[in-house]
């Protein structure tokens, strides 16, 4: 266990190494930076501006001062949001990210778990159908389809809820469920082949036999089949989630992590961009583990150490 | 449930004795081909059909909703204008065709004349009819999934086979590359990538080296959709390497190029087709996501996801022009719903492990 966790973890840093190093040499390989906009200070004061943040000193000595100030958890300045350091601004859009994905990922586990089980219970049958179907849309559709039709349908034609904006609970609830059935559909998937296939393992067979109601099977026993492909889809996904999905928040006008990963993309923001890359990857090596530490502790036959 | 357990299902063509049941595609499989194959020849072959050209600005008739003004109408654009070179109107109303689509161009006006059917559904806020939009922009859309498709076949598979076959050290070295691109958030690299490539300068670099905007794009697409090829071909080696036929055969004296031709391939092309019909759709869904966002196909070239990111800007409260949103997402969503059921089709048709 310890051994696995220092492998792990040594892993999870050498990536962040490089994807730091490989989006560091990129952004100072690219020309424009930040103070090459039409209107330019005189050249003494660029140059005076350069040496203060170190920008005269030759590349790999940036490098390394920069990554100094990394490891003490300074992510710089933000090249467009005027008096903002990626930190603060990392720290405001997490709020709307992880509420947003929060409400979705529930919402997600809910109904894709349910509609799983109900349409692993009568495979073939017509709820079973219907479910295979919606999960088919809802995992090959565009998101932004999705949330456009929801726009156009909930709040322009029948006026339920609000356009958009951030907020209040109402706000939330398109976009949360815009967001949500994606993940909703690839659970249902998950599940209903986790329980379809634990039907006809011999465990099921043996309870079949004592005599235990389908209900009861499908319930308490098959079920389980489902758990280990689901947590294993869920480490990923919540990582994503939580980051914010980037086409919701987009439509939706929602200030979270994703919006403003785009506006720092389009905007060509390095410092911003680049340090949302960091965040993305390190949330994602750590929900690789804590999802490999999950998966040892419900099933003893997985060996953490190999 | 069909469980019937199919005994030679895991052994190699060459060695079946028992006529393997047949199994046939499925209706869903079926209509899907039926509608991929629609998609496909409208790509090929939009430069032939009597559609507006996707360019011609009509400012006069901007937002025009489907199905409004005259839908059979002779076009002035289609024709040089006064001082102009013969056919300097090919590159005003369609950009810079390929001689090909060029051709069709002419042989488009040969066979119709200057008449199309214009406004069928709808005309952006500059008047351009929407219809052509989306029949040119299939052909951006499934471009990347060409593109993507051959690198995942040329990179991916052979990837996955020499670490797979190799087994041992290089196995380690091949995969642990994977792995670093894999734990890397990719779609916000590729973001990444997308913008620092598009950095003027960098992009008059390439430029000169004859790298457009597109190619660029579709490079870094390509680069990145390759990997969960080369994991699944990887194991699926590794089960072959070990199979008992494939024993069997080497203790029979097969050379080592017979196992692989007689006894590898066929078994692995199952597993190849089904990924690849995986990865196509996520590599146009990805597509349209970048374009979508800005990031991904530029203006004038015209993509699904580009049309709809316009579309979706032009779904404003009062009076939305509906149909610029809903027509391209239809054509998109269409064509991926149809790449998932056909990958589920031939899942279940070439998948010998999965019984349903």
């Amino acid at each position: 266990m310890i051994a696995f966790l220092v492998r792990r973890v040594t892993w999870l840093v050498a990536t962040l190494l490089v994807v730091y190093t490989v989006t560091f040499f990129l952004m100072r390989a690219v020309p424009g930076g930040p103070f090459s906009s039409e209107r330019q200070p005189p050249p003494e004061i660029r140059e005076a501006i350069a040496r203060r943040y170190k920008l005269d000193l030759p590349l790999s000595q940036q490098y390394v001062t920069e990554l100094t100030r990394l490891l003490r958890g300074d992510l710089g300045m933000s090249f467009r949001l005027a008096d903002y350091s990626v930190g603060e601004v990392i720290a405001e859009g997490w709020q709307a990210s992880a509420s947003l994905g929060t409400v979705a990922m529930v919402l997600a586990i809910l109904v894709g778990g349910a509609a799983g089980v109900v349409s692993a219970a009568r495979p073939g049958g017509l709820i079973d159908g219907a479910v295979r179907t919606f999960t088919m849309v809802g995992i090959s559709l565009p998101s932004f389809a999705l949330a456009g039709v929801a726009v156009l349908l909930v709040v322009y034609e029948w006026r339920l809820l609000p356009a958009a904006g951030w907020g209040t609970l109402p706000q939330l609830i398109l976009p949360a469920g815009c967001l949500g059935a994606v993940y909703a559909a690839e659970i249902a998937r998950l599940v209903r082949s986790g329980v379809v296939e634990a039907m006809q393992s011999d465990w099921v067979r043996t309870a079949r036999a004592k005599g235990a109601s389908h209900r009861r099977i499908v319930l308490h026993h098959a079920v389980r089949g489902a758990v280990g492909p689901v947590v294993s889809f869920l480490g990923p996904a919540i990582a994503g989630i939580l980051t914010g999905s980037v086409v919701v928040e987009k439509v939706f006008a929602i200030p979270g992590i994703g919006y403003h990963f785009i506006e720092a993309a389009t905007t060509r923001d390095y410092t911003l961009a680049m340090g949302l890359v960091l965040l993305y990857t390190l949330l994602l090596g750590v929900a690789g583990i804590l999802v490999d530490l999950v998966q040892a502790a419900l099933d003893p036959r997985i060996n953490l150490e190999k | 449930m069909g469980t019937s357990p199919e005994p030679m299902a895991a052994v190699s063509s060459s060695m079946e004795v028992l006529p393997r049941p047949r199994r046939t595609m499925p209706l869903s499989g079926r209509l899907a081909t039926g509608v991929l194959a629609i998609v496909v020849l409208v790509a090929v072959f939009v430069p032939l059909a009597p559609l507006p050209s996707p360019r011609t600005v009509d400012t006069a008739r901007s937002l025009e909703p489907p199905l409004q003004g005259r839908l059979l109408e002779e076009l002035p654009e289609l024709m040089p204008r006064e001082g102009e070179a013969s056919d300097a109107w090919i590159e005003r109303g369609f950009g810079d065709l390929g001689l090909v689509s060029r051709l069709m161009v002419q042989g488009r006006v040969a066979l119709f004349g200057r008449w199309a059917f214009s406004g069928v559904l709808g005309r952006d806020e500059l008047g351009r009819d929407l219809c052509a939009r989306i029949c040119w922009g299939a052909r951006v859309s499934l471009a990347v999934a060409l593109v993507a498709a051959v690198v995942t076949l040329l990179v991916g598979v052979p990837w996955g086979a020499v670490a797979g076959w190799a087994g041992g050290r290089v196995d380690d070295a091949m995969m642990r590359a994977v792995d670093v691109l894999n734990s890397i958030p990719l779609v916000f690299l590729v973001v990444f990538l997308v913008t620092v490539l598009g950095e003027d300068s960098i992009r008059l670099a390439l430029d000169r080296l004859g790298i457009g905007r597109l190619a660029i794009f579709f490079l870094v697409v390509a680069a990145v959709s390759w990997l969960s090829m080369a994991r699944i071909v990887r194991g699926r080696l590794l089960e072959l390497r070990d199979a008992t036929y494939v024993e069997a055969a080497r203790a029979s004296g097969a050379s080592p190029a017979r196992i692989l031709l007689r006894h590898v391939v066929p078994n692995l092309a199952g597993t190849v087709v089904v990924t690849l019909s995986l990865t196509v759709p996520r590599v146009m869904l990805f597509e349209s996501f970048l374009s979508f966002l800005g990031l991904g196909v530029q203006p004038p070239d015209v993509s699904w996801g580009l049309l709809a990111n316009a579309g979706l800007k032009a779904l404003i409260p009062i009076d939305p022009a509906w149909w610029l949103f809903v027509f391209p997402s239809a054509a998109l969503a269409v064509t991926l719903l149809a790449l998932g059921f056909l990958g589920d089709a031939l899942e279940t048709l070439l998948d010998p492990r999965r019984h349903r």
